[in-house]
């Protein structure tokens, strides 16, 4: 198990690092750089200059070398031959956010972590609510309930996660009159860290997740029924029937369990899907979440603040596909013996 | 030596008198002659038109997709038509009868007010003042496709009456003009961009399926990383990336290729799981035996029994593509106007307070849903009509 483990790791470094000169590419694609503009900019309005933090600025990220030397200085961070002088990605220094004149670091500020707070509880609220009903609808197939939920699932399919936020917000303001956007309570916002906060963030919270985690639950409801359905179908529960097997424990312990193999591999599907909701759903409730912020980075084309949200998306997606991995792993032996490496 | 009975006496059991037809029990009525001679897919027709919500969904979409070629003509006004004088008017009721009398599809005349307390705008609908619809008839004048003159509409406004099916935006522009040229826009960028992934995965997935080894371990690893970052901010990414100063078509191409380049992933993961085991099929084998080369084998032999299946899966595409460039547009880095797509129309949707004023500016999201709703259940039908051998 533990070289399971450490061999997954292994394949998540090369995986991040091709991510990384990806999404550096990407936002390195645009003509021209940050610094320049500002600097005509200033120009233009009569500003002084500050040609030393300029100066310092360049050299810290590198913005006068080739794409390569600014790739590493990014990443990597700025050495003196082998002495370390700050800087670098995986050192956690995010880069220069040039449209706030700040560290991306301060930038930032919670948003990571409400980031990772919403994409779990998300994740959580798609297992807690597909769950029963996937269960409920393959055990009663073509019963009103099973209808009922097919159905809705179609319409939670086809409507993007962003359309119902706004039905959404738009029916709370007519009926209740009030605002349903936002994280905390408007007292909270700055705010540091309190059980109050706290209370606020999950009082509030639960709006979002739901829209959030609405097309994933009607997609992994579809899924982990026709599973189910497909297992119900097989000899075997046939026969445990036959052998006077209780309906539920018979349900419970075989096809059950074979059928929830999917249901946590699907996490690596489920979680690009979420976060990627989640992008548009934060934009239009106004969460402080990645969404808006990366949106205002990639129009004003700053790249630190842009790239150091892509990256960090990505590698929430690349470490839930690897606790899948290993949950699987310790769900189903043949994974974890080898038997299907070859995927 | 066998001895002969010299006395043969009869059988002691019944032989039936008839003439002897050896292929009695597989006589096949015609009609199951023709299943059993037909095509693969003229099967798979057969049972795709089993499927009745699959084929409700295909004519809708047929209907829709043979109406893009026409908007000009069905759209009552231009799509930048702007009547100034009704500013954010609301949904116009088309009704039939007046008083109790059938007239024929007409609507009520608006009355407009400004509410000098809130400043809203407010239109009333004068029982007095019927309109009556003009069928092919002459108004807003229009370049068919950019290239022919015209100005012919299928229904027009009444004369100096408004015509306002899904009400008018900020600039008074009809919304239901606008969300039929949007049509255009939203329903083919699924198709090209989908054409394009569809090329990519063929490309890729063949690749690694025929030739395995090294180049399918490289292609799969490509496809995992991809996989891993979250679709939309690449999109949104990528998209950013497009220069200002192109023109809104070539911003169109731009986005399409996009959708395309990042979502052939899975086209080429079906690929390359049905060449592989495709590959030790026993005809497949046969063929190879006979001498046949790798492009016959391929084009002539493997091609035919996977197409269908790709052609369900990239139906099941179409609407990812679809929301992908509605989420995009509606976040301001799609579409540009003056292109119209559904998102670049929700795009005025974003605040809430406009839409609570306002709420038919939602109502490009009602095609959305219908044509990803409709995409789903063909790409269903589809998927079960692949394999129509099972």
């Amino acid at each position: 198990m533990l070289r399971y483990i450490i061999q997954r790791l292994f394949v998540m470094i090369p995986t991040l690092l091709v991510i990384s000169i990806l999404v550096f590419a990407i936002i390195q694609a645009p003509p021209g750089d940050y610094l320049e503009s500002m600097i005509s900019e200033m120009q233009s309005r009569g500003e002084n200059i500050d040609q030393t933090k300029i100066d310092f600025l360049r050299h810290t990220y590198g913005l006068d070398q080739p794409f390569t030397v600014q790739y590493l200085h990014w990443m990597f961070g700025n050495w003196d031959g082998l002495q370390y002088q700050g800087g670098g990605l995986i050192f956690g220094d995010m880069g220069y956010s040039f449209e706030h004149n700040l560290p991306v670091n301060e930038v930032v500020g919670d948003v990571l972590s409400l980031t990772v707070v919403v994409s779990l509880a998300s994740v959580l609220f798609v297992w807690i609510v597909s769950f029963p009903i996937a269960v409920y609808s393959a055990t009663h197939q073509y019963g009103a309930f099973d209808y009922g939920f097919t159905f809705l699932g179609y319409i939670g399919l086809a409507t993007p996660s962003f359309l119902i936020a706004l039905i959404l917000l738009y029916f709370s303001n007519v009926w209740f009159g009030t605002s349903i956007g936002g994280l905390f309570d408007p007292a909270y916002i700055g705010q540091p860290w309190s059980w109050g906060k706290f209370g606020s963030l999950l009082a509030h919270m639960w709006v979002p997740v739901l829209v959030i985690g609405m097309p994933g639950t009607a997609g992994m409801i579809r899924r982990l029924r026709a599973n189910l359905l497909d297992e119900l179908n097989k000899q075997y529960v046939t026969t445990g029937r036959a052998k006077g097997l209780p309906p539920f424990r018979l349900l419970v312990k075989y096809p059950l369990r074979i059928s929830l193999n999917p249901f946590i591999a699907d996490i690596g599907s489920l979680l690009p899907e979420l976060i990627s909701g989640s992008v548009v759903v934060s934009v239009v409730m106004s969460l402080p979440i990645t969404g808006p912020i990366l949106l205002e980075a990639l129009r004003s084309q700053d790249m630190y603040l842009a790239g150091s949200f892509l990256m960090f998306m990505s590698l929430l997606t690349v470490i839930g596909i690897f606790v899948s991995d290993v949950a699987l792993a310790l769900l189903d032996p043949r994974i974890r013996f080898g038997a299907g490496s070859g995927k | 030596m066998i001895e002969m009975n010299a006395d043969p006496q009869p059988l002691q059991h019944f032989v039936s008198e008839e003439p002897f037809d050896p292929y009695s029990v597989e006589h096949v009525s015609p009609e199951q002659e023709r299943l059993f001679l037909a095509s693969q897919w003229r099967m798979m027709w057969l049972r795709f038109r089993k499927h009745r919500v699959a084929v409700a969904a295909a004519v809708v979409l047929a209907l829709m997709y043979i109406s893009i070629l026409f908007v000009e003509f069905l759209a009552p006004y231009g799509v930048h038509s702007r009547n100034v004088d009704f500013i954010f008017a609301p949904p116009q009721r088309v009704h039939l009868f007046d008083k109790g009398e059938f007239i024929g599809p007409f609507v009520y005349a608006y009355d407009y007010r400004l509410d000098m307390e809130t400043l809203q705008r407010i239109y009333t609908e004068n029982p007095d003042k019927p309109q009556k619809l003009r069928f092919f008839c002459k108004g807003d004048s229009y370049r068919f496709w950019g290239l022919i003159d015209g100005d012919k509409h299928f229904v027009c406004p009444p004369n100096g009456g408004t015509l306002f099916i899904a009400g008018s935006d900020r600039l008074g522009r009809d919304m239901f003009s606008r969300i039929l040229y949007g049509m255009r826009v939203s329903l083919t960028i699924g198709l090209v961009g989908v054409s394009v992934s569809f090329v990519l995965g063929m490309l890729f997935g063949g690749l690694a399926g025929y030739y395995g080894g090294w180049v399918d371990d490289i292609v799969q690893r490509a496809i995992e990383i991809l996989r891993s970052i979250p679709h939309l901010p690449l999109w949104l990414a990528l998209a950013a990336i497009l220069p200002v100063t192109w023109s809104p078509l070539l911003i169109y191409f731009g986005i399409t290729i996009i959708l395309g380049l990042i979502d052939w992933t899975g086209l080429a993961r079906a690929v390359r799981s049905r060449l592989l085991s495709l590959r030790e099929e026993d005809f497949c084998v046969a063929a190879e035996l006979m001498g046949a080369r790798p492009t016959r084998i391929i084009f002539r032999h493997l091609m035919p029994s996977f197409m269908s299946h790709l052609i369900a899966s990239a139906t099941l595409a179409i609407p990812g593509m679809i929301l992908g460039e509605t989420a995009l547009s509606f976040l301001g880095l799609g579409i540009r106007p003056p292109i119209v797509s559904w998102g670049v129309l929700l795009n005025d949707a974003q605040n809430i307070q406009v839409v609570q004023l306002y709420p038919w500016l939602m109502l490009p999201m009602v095609p959305v849903i219908i044509v990803v709703l409709a995409f789903n259940f063909m790409g269903d039908g589809l998927r079960d009509a692949a394999d129509p051998y099972k």
